[in-house]
């Protein structure tokens, strides 16, 4: 029982060996606080970082186990099904980037908001939406969270404080900013998370927008998930300076391990607090992306098979949190492959509901393109009477 | 007059032949049903008995019947205030601040300075900095902004300097502004006004002096409207304020210091409407923004001359009021369109192409469109002046047309 009525303060994740007992000391649903050291430390600019131990419960990492497998399957899912021609288009894949997500969604509540760029499937799981939803949309279906009308690149859940799903590089950023400006205005104490990418570092609208930020002490926290490529350039050859975290030159700034889940979590619990108090902070993760830049990009033009391999083996995010759950006995490796199949059947049923799902009707071409359904009609002043019907 | 007031806004739904959309209460409607009279353009007695005649179709014409509910409702029981457009402007936006705590304004230099046209001088002191908020110069980030904002349930108004600079930012007005709503299926509206001057100035060089309606034309998902005098940019920027769908509002710098004796009460126009500036029988004139000044010159000459034209004022570039205007081009036949935007695919082009489709039947001449002149606008003053359309040619165009 000596496991349970201590706190294990330094737990290096490389060197553990998976403890084998017959005895589950912490059960899976357990609160407890089990403290965990980041395998690499934060580094801040102008900001003193925060410390590298970060608590946790046993029930918040299986979660994290339980959200980022699901979130693993649903991207490989949607990778079969576009190979099979069932999604079409742009279709870019978020796996081996997950910690960010689940991470983030750890820190903050659905009160606050996240906008991201075209890679928002796997965030917009972590915001609530369902598996359903999310192959609906990406195959063009009615059930889909933009009733198939958006795409792969267009996800949004209103209610989830999810904004969305956007294509084009960087124009995300100024709507995240405008957000957080939202926020101010009301006065309600949230944040916004705006997500944007190393190739996005360049845009001069990210600089505009943190200057505005900045200006007016808005609570907006600009994440620059940084997975070394922005499509097929690599950060050396497309930034001078691709220490991201340091652009902000007067905003603070945060590097962060974005493949380690509880780095993430402490990172965007800290930004939060800094964000309330005072003003804007950027927040690099550095992570990796183990498909292309979307499904027409194999991926391997501009870097190595066993680059991809190396980082799959040495930084998975999900192997990270196994090998935690093996170490401090919160789960055994039966459970965790159960949970994996589990995922696994989640995302086929979802996958065969959503092929049952209809194709939009064809009015629908029409709808919400105005607040009211423009279309055909020309109504008098007060709305209610037709003027005319144009053919 | 609150029983009159209920004639004008609640108007019975057509039985036959509409097809109604299932929109729910719009705020828009619903407010102005209960508070304010919804006042439409001004119109004379040749209009009333006009719409009479067509309401043995299936339409309702219009929500206000006869002349003598027209002229009382159009507040002339009520002396009214004289103002310039400006002014106007000014009135309409802080009204709409103080009726809704969500309106917001954005735009360089409309906090302390007051606005490069005052028009939102004092609103700064009155409603504070984060309500009429001074931006850096930079349209891209802070339109974005404002439609992020807008995403959020605030209604921001976006101030363009000129509207030339707004180019900068036209990524964020076609793709976030005007397509959100539609890629989000419904979740997220956008009731953001922008809006900004626009137009051939006095010598002010070409990059100052673009008109650029033909270029927000085709995005789809917002609206286009264009002020003209100090009554409808009142009207228009209420409206726009209260409209749930992204509107551009294009003012001119030449018209900012017109005067005007406005109603004292308020009112809220139609963002759809057309304007009916003066009733003929010879020929349409369907024009918008300054040039309607140069065409009311031009039909001096013309009424000398022994014609009679009928004078619309569009107002609504985006969706056009194809109901007004295919009413008259019913009755007088001949269409001359006078616009101050390019020539080529611009405002003109598309109304030419929207009134052959749908009145070809009803066109005796060919449509005559004068527009500005696909060229850079020249600071020298001659050239500037033959860049836009002079009253001369609107007169030498009418009697072509009515040959």
């Amino acid at each position: 029982m000596a496991l349970s009525t201590h706190r294990t303060t330094t737990a290096l994740l490389r060197h553990l060996t998976p403890a084998v007992s017959y005895l589950r000391h912490i059960s899976t649903d357990s609160t407890s606080t089990i403290t965990v050291e980041t395998s690499v430390p934060f580094t801040g600019h102008k900001i003193e970082p925060p410390s590298r131990s970060v608590d946790t419960t046993a029930q918040e990492l299986m979660s994290f186990f339980r959200d980022m497998a699901l979130m693993r399957r649903m991207e490989i899912a949607a990778d079969s099904l576009y190979k099979a021609k069932l999604i079409r288009g742009f279709c870019h894949l978020y796996d081996g980037q997950e910690a960010v997500a689940v991470g983030m969604e750890a820190a903050i509540t659905r009160k606050d908001c996240i906008i991201t760029a075209y890679r928002d499937h796997c965030i917009f799981l972590g915001r609530g939406g369902t598996l359903l939803e999310s192959f609906s949309e990406l195959m063009g279906r009615k059930d889909g969270c933009s009733k198939g009308k958006g795409g792969s690149m267009h996800f949004y859940k209103k209610e989830g404080g999810f904004y969305g799903g956007h294509g084009i590089v960087g124009a995300q950023i100024p709507l995240g900013c405008g957000l957080a400006f939202a926020q101010k205005y009301k006065n309600d104490e949230n944040v916004t998370f705006t997500l944007y990418g190393d190739g996005a570092a360049n845009q001069g609208q990210l600089f505009e927008a943190l200057n505005m930020a900045a200006l007016w002490d808005l609570p907006a926290i600009l994440v620059c998930e940084n997975n070394h490529y922005g499509m097929g350039t690599a950060e050396w050859r497309a930034a001078k300076s691709p220490a991201y975290y340091k652009r902000g030159d007067y905003v603070p700034g945060l590097k962060v391990d974005g493949m380690d889940a509880l780095a993430v979590k402490q990172a965007c619990r800290f930004a939060k607090e800094h964000a309330l108090k005072n003003g804007p902070i950027i927040l690099e993760m550095d992570t990796y992306r183990y498909h292309g830049h979307s499904m027409s990009d194999p991926g391997s033009t501009y870097r190595t098979r066993d680059e991809i391999s190396g980082v799959r083996q040495e930084r998975d995010p999900i192997e990270r949190v196994r090998k935690l759950l093996l170490a401090y006995d919160i789960a055994n490796e039966k459970e965790l492959k159960d949970i994996e199949k589990e995922a696994r059947k989640q995302v086929d049923e979802a996958i065969a509901k959503a092929k049952e799902s209809p194709l939009p009707e064809p009015s629908e071409l029409f709808t919400n393109v105005y607040v009211k359904g423009y279309g055909v009609e020309s109504f008098g002043a007060d709305r209610k009477e037709i003027r005319a019907a144009l053919p | 007059m609150a029983a009159m007031l209920h004639t004008i806004g609640v108007a019975s739904p057509v039985a036959s032949g509409g097809v109604f959309p299932d929109h729910q209460s719009n705020k828009f409607a619903v407010s102005s049903l209960h508070s304010l009279p919804m006042i439409r353009s001004e119109a004379r007695s040749n209009l009333s008995s006009l719409h009479e005649s067509y309401r043995a179709g299936k339409l309702i014409a219009k929500a206000v019947a006869t002349k003598g509910e027209n002229a009382a409702a159009s507040g002339a029981s009520k002396p009214g205030h004289e103002l310039l457009l400006f002014e106007a402007l000014r009135e309409g936006l802080e009204e709409e601040m103080e009726r809704d705590p969500r309106v917001c304004v954005i735009g360089e230099d409309v906090g302390h300075y007051g606005g490069s046209y005052k028009v939102t001088k004092g609103l700064a002191p009155k409603f504070g900095d984060l309500r009429v908020l001074d931006t850096p110069i930079a349209e891209n980030s802070f339109t974005g902004m404002g439609i992020g904002a807008a995403m959020t349930g605030l209604r921001p108004v976006i101030e363009g300097m000129n509207m030339g600079f707004l180019l900068l930012a036209f990524n964020q007005i076609s793709d976030n502004c005007g397509m959100l709503h539609y890629t989000s299926g419904g979740q997220f509206t956008i009731p953001a006004v922008i809006r900004g001057p626009g137009g051939v100035g006095r010598q002010l060089g070409a990059e100052h002096s673009q008109r650029l309606e033909s270029y927000f034309q085709s995005i789809p998902g917002i609206q286009l409207v264009a002020c003209s005098t100090p009554y409808n940019a009142k009207g228009l920027m209420k409206a726009a304020i209260r409209s749930e769908n992204p509107v551009v509002l294009f003012e001119h710098v030449l018209l900012y210091n017109l005067k005007e004796r406005i109603p004292d009460e308020e009112y809220v126009l139609n963002l759809e409407e057309a304007e009916m500036v003066r009733p003929g029988e010879h020929v349409t004139i369907l024009t918008y923004s300054r040039m309607r000044y140069h065409v009311m010159q031009a039909v001096k000459t013309l009424v000398n001359k022994g014609y009679d034209p009928e004078v619309i004022d569009i107002r609504s570039l985006k969706p056009f009021d194809l109901y007004t205007i295919g009413n008259s081009v019913k009755k007088t036949h001949r269409v001359l369109i006078v616009e101050e935007c390019m020539r080529t695919g611009g405002i003109g082009a598309s109304l030419t192409a929207a009134i052959n489709e749908n009145f070809h039947d009803y066109l005796d001449a060919q449509i005559i469109c004068l527009s500005s002149q696909d060229v850079p606008t020249p600071y020298a003053g001659t050239l500037e002046e033959w860049t836009v359309v002079q009253p001369p040619q609107i007169v030498a165009a009418v009697e072509q047309l009515c040959q």
